[in-house]
């Protein structure tokens, strides 16, 4: 009942947004943040739901809660805990991250092993081992630097 | 009858309430003006909607265009408008409207959580006489 006279005063109406006054089940098309839509969600109600509506007309004090809420859920499909409920596809996006991370990884390891040549035989210890000693001997930053923290009285690095 | 007193609130340049004042306040009349067009006050504002949900024969439309357009502003109702709005509903024999008022102005108030049970504290009377349930207590606040 509600629901007819509401879609005759639409009819009348200029409709200021564009929701569909047919079904209203996944036809309307919600311009902005509408918290009471044009058209209510049950649209042919049952025999039962019928009655409810009757009883709607009395004092509603006499309504249980399951009948309070049968009355909200013929009018609205979700209620506002539900159409704000977030969904889990954050999850998904973490997942998705760490595998293309992963999968990167695995990129970068068969490189260095496949694609990389050997590195120069300047990073060989025995190499860097005479690099230090020639640095040293060349008195490489002696005074705040590299020479500096070496006592080359007792030929080792200063504690 | 006409709805332009619904669409005619075009003067809303400056006096816009926020979120963050509370309800109520009123604008000084030696305020900067952007425009020279007349500033509402909070209180005429409230009295408008008001006298918008008061009306005996309120149909449906204008109680759905009413609250819808109420709910795009960017405040919080007062206690009184709801109360209008709510016996409208009762006018209009549709409980699953007034539930999903006050579901609407919870979600209205987004991180200020104190203003909901100050509403409802205010609304308690209107509540009780008017037989309706709070979301809460028909556990519709949960999942």
């Amino acid at each position: 009942m509600l629901a007819t006279r509401a879609i005759s005063l639409v009819g009348k109406r200029a409709i200021s947004t564009s929701i569909c006054v047919r079904g209203g089940h996944g036809v309307a098309k919600v311009d902005d943040y509408n918290p009471l839509p044009d058209v209510q969600f049950v649209t042919e109600l049952s025999a039962e739901q019928k009655s409810l509506k009757e009883k709607e007309k009395g004092s509603w004090a006499t309504l249980s809660n399951e009948e309070k809420i049968a009355l909200y859920r013929i009018s609205f499909k979700q209620s506002f805990a539900e159409m704000n409920e977030g969904t889990k596809e954050w999850k998904s996006v973490i997942a998705g991250m760490f595998f293309f991370i992963g999968m990167t990884g695995l990129v970068v390891l068969w490189q260095r092993k496949f694609v990389y040549g050997p590195v120069p035989p300047t990073f060989e210890s025995e190499w860097k081992e005479k690099e230090v000693q020639r640095m040293l001997d060349m008195r490489i930053n002696p005074v705040e630097g590299f020479s500096a923290k070496w006592d080359y009285e007792n030929k080792e690095w200063k504690k | 009858m006409t709805h332009a007193s619904v669409f005619r609130g075009s003067h809303k340049c400056t006096t816009m309430r926020s979120n963050s004042r509370p309800c109520g306040q009123t604008t000084p009349l030696a305020s900067r003006c952007y425009s020279h067009a007349k500033v509402e006050t909070d209180e005429e504002f409230d009295a408008r909607w008001v006298t918008y949900f008061s009306k005996p024969d309120i149909d449906a439309w204008e109680l759905k265009k009413g609250m819808n357009t109420l709910i795009g502003y960017d405040l919080v109702p007062e206690p009184k408008i709801l109360d209008s709005a709510l016996r409208a509903c009762r006018r209009l024999n549709d409980l699953a409207s007034a539930i999903r008022i006050l579901e609407a102005v919870k979600d209205k108030s987004g991180p200020h959580k104190d203003i909901y049970p100050y509403l409802i504290q205010e609304l308690q009377p209107t509540l009780i006489e008017l037989g309706i349930s709070t979301p809460e207590d028909l556990g519709m606040d949960k999942l």
